[in-house]
């Protein structure tokens, strides 16, 4: 009934039937869409195609494909930037499930390369060496979806604001420490849960505060959640450590270094996404983290100076 | 004819948007059940296989043991997307596990990888008017329908709605969605489905003649 009823400058599939409805491609709820099914799950960092092969055998419902794992970019110092796009092409054909690439903050041409690839979904991401110290990419304007990090609910409304269609609040990456996964989720949790006490004339002073967008803080202190899902990402290297951040309101987590910096990344990816599956079930999770062997060796975060951390990269 | 029963719908959550489902069924009115394990699906009426992973929900529920309950089970079952793919007989250029619920022959993101997916109008009799509308991301086609499953509407000539006696099967999300439609239809298969059963035991312990 509605052939070529949308508009929106998307693109409207022509054909001889006469009979399809227009095509819309990219739209908020198909961005968002896609974080919504990637809930409930481990996204795997991934250097090659054979721990791509490894990722998906073992159940992860997405791979981020990046030349070094956090804790080698941590340890190799320099400029970390996008990957090699002849590698992030190889894990597309390796495997079915989508696959995600990082950008380096503000890196908006590093970001159109990666849509130009057709990864499923771009990572502004903070373990990257950020290419611009004042501005963020404009999201919107892609066909792509972006996730983006967080430590606090500005950081993700501004990050929204600008059209990331999926938040992860960060961890320290590349360091196997839990520790400020755990405070940016709990950080972001007890904001939300105070925007929703506020009365309807404290909201715009609490967008000031919190430098995020009024009608993004209206809508969360109505709804009571983000708009887009969150996801926790840094630091995750058992199980017991992906449950916890379910239980702490993750809906889904990203495992960099914790898997292929353990001794036996078949059996701790397939534990880690078994263990989201059965994150509130002590008893599953107890058989699901026998045996496996020696977790990466990891770093304590708070043996850390301020400056190599990098979860404060991004503003 | 069942009256006020409340039904119970189960819905598939390892992994993938089970949260939209839930909320879905909610409002129309029906208990929800989060399914993780095998006592789980005792007392459901149906079961959703929501978006999300096909590979992997597929390997979690092997995992934990729902294979052959859910294949055993009577109930209606209900497949959006990766849940769809999960109901099919046949996958094509895959040997992934499948339920085999449903005659049909399904291909996994047949329409191309995120950058494709889309937005179109779904007109379907059984659902009246307006069009429902349809959210596909990174969706699967269905190649193939064998002759006891009903197509309830097609986009750009596929089949995207199918029913057959036991499932419900679609290749894009109408939980993502406002519109409850689809999930009602699958609602009256559920409480028919049960109103048979009923019957069927009233009918044999007293009279043979009172329902039809």
């Amino acid at each position: 009934m509605s052939e070529n009823t949308r508009k929106n400058g998307d693109e409207t599939q022509k054909n001889s039937h006469g009979s399809w409805s227009a095509r819309q491609k990219a739209t908020w709820r198909t961005k968002v869409g896609l974080a919504e099914m990637l809930k409930g799950g481990v996204i795997m960092d991934v250097t090659n195609v054979e721990q791509a092969k490894i990722a998906a055998e073992a159940g992860a419902q997405a791979v981020m494909a990046l030349e070094r794992v956090p804790a080698d970019i941590r340890a190799h110092g320099g400029v970390a930037r996008m990957s090699d796009p002849a590698m992030i092409r190889e894990i597309q054909k390796a495997v079915t499930i989508p696959v995600m690439a990082k950008c380096r903050i503000g890196h908006f041409v590093e970001a159109r390369i990666l849509e130009a690839l057709g990864v499923d979904f771009i990572d502004e991401s903070e373990v990257l060496t950020p290419a611009d110290e004042m501005y963020h990419v404009e999201k919107h304007e892609f066909v792509v979806p972006f996730v983006c990090g967080c430590r606090d609910l500005g950081e993700a409304l501004r990050r929204i604001g600008e059209g990331a269609a999926m938040i992860r609040t960060k961890g320290e990456a590349g360091t196997g420490d839990i520790v400020e996964a755990v405070r940016h989720m709990r950080t972001l949790t007890d904001e939300i849960r105070r925007l929703t006490t506020l009365r309807r004339e404290e909201l715009m002073t609490a967008a000031k505060d919190l430098g995020a967008p009024y009608e993004l803080v209206c809508e969360v202190a109505e709804t009571g959640r983000l708009p887009v899902p969150n996801f926790s990402a840094g630091g995750v290297a058992t199980p017991a450590d992906a449950a916890l951040m379910i239980q702490l309101g993750a809906e889904a987590v990203f495992v960099g270094s914790g898997i292929f910096k353990s001794s036996d990344p078949v059996g701790r990816a397939r534990a880690i996404v078994d263990a989201v599956a059965n994150y509130d079930d002590p008893a599953k999770l107890a058989d699901i983290s026998a045996g496996l062997g020696e977790p990466m060796m990891g770093v304590s975060v708070a043996s850390m100076d301020a400056t190599t951390k990098i979860a404060g990269r991004g503003w | 004819m069942a009256g006020k029963t409340v039904v119970s719908i189960g819905i598939l959550s390892f992994q993938g948007d089970y949260a939209r489902h839930d909320a879905m069924f909610r409002t129309i009115g029906a208990r929800t059940v989060a399914v993780r394990s095998v006592a789980d699906i005792a007392s459901l009426d149906g079961l959703v296989i929501p978006g999300g992973e096909s590979t992997t929900i597929g390997m979690l529920i092997e995992r934990f043991g729902l294979l052959e309950p859910i294949r055993a089970a009577e109930f209606p079952i209900f497949g959006t997307c990766a849940g769809a793919i999960l109901c099919a007989r046949r996958i094509r250029e895959s040997e992934q596990l499948t339920l085999g619920l449903i005659d049909v022959t399904i291909e996994r993101n047949a329409y191309g990888r995120q950058v494709d997916s889309f937005e179109a109008d779904i007109v379907s009799g059984e659902l009246g008017s307006p069009a429902v509308r349809g959210v596909f991301i990174r969706a699967p086609i269905i190649r193939a329908t064998g002759p006891d499953v009903e197509v309830l509407a097609h986009h750009e000539d596929h089949p995207v709605l199918v029913r057959s006696s036991r499932c419900l099967c679609a290749t894009f999300h109408p939980e993502l969605t406002d519109d409850t439609r689809v999930h009602e239809l699958f609602l009256s298969m559920v409480t028919q489905r049960r109103a048979c059963y009923t019957n069927a035991s009233v009918g044999a312990s007293s009279s043979e003649s009172t329902i039809q």
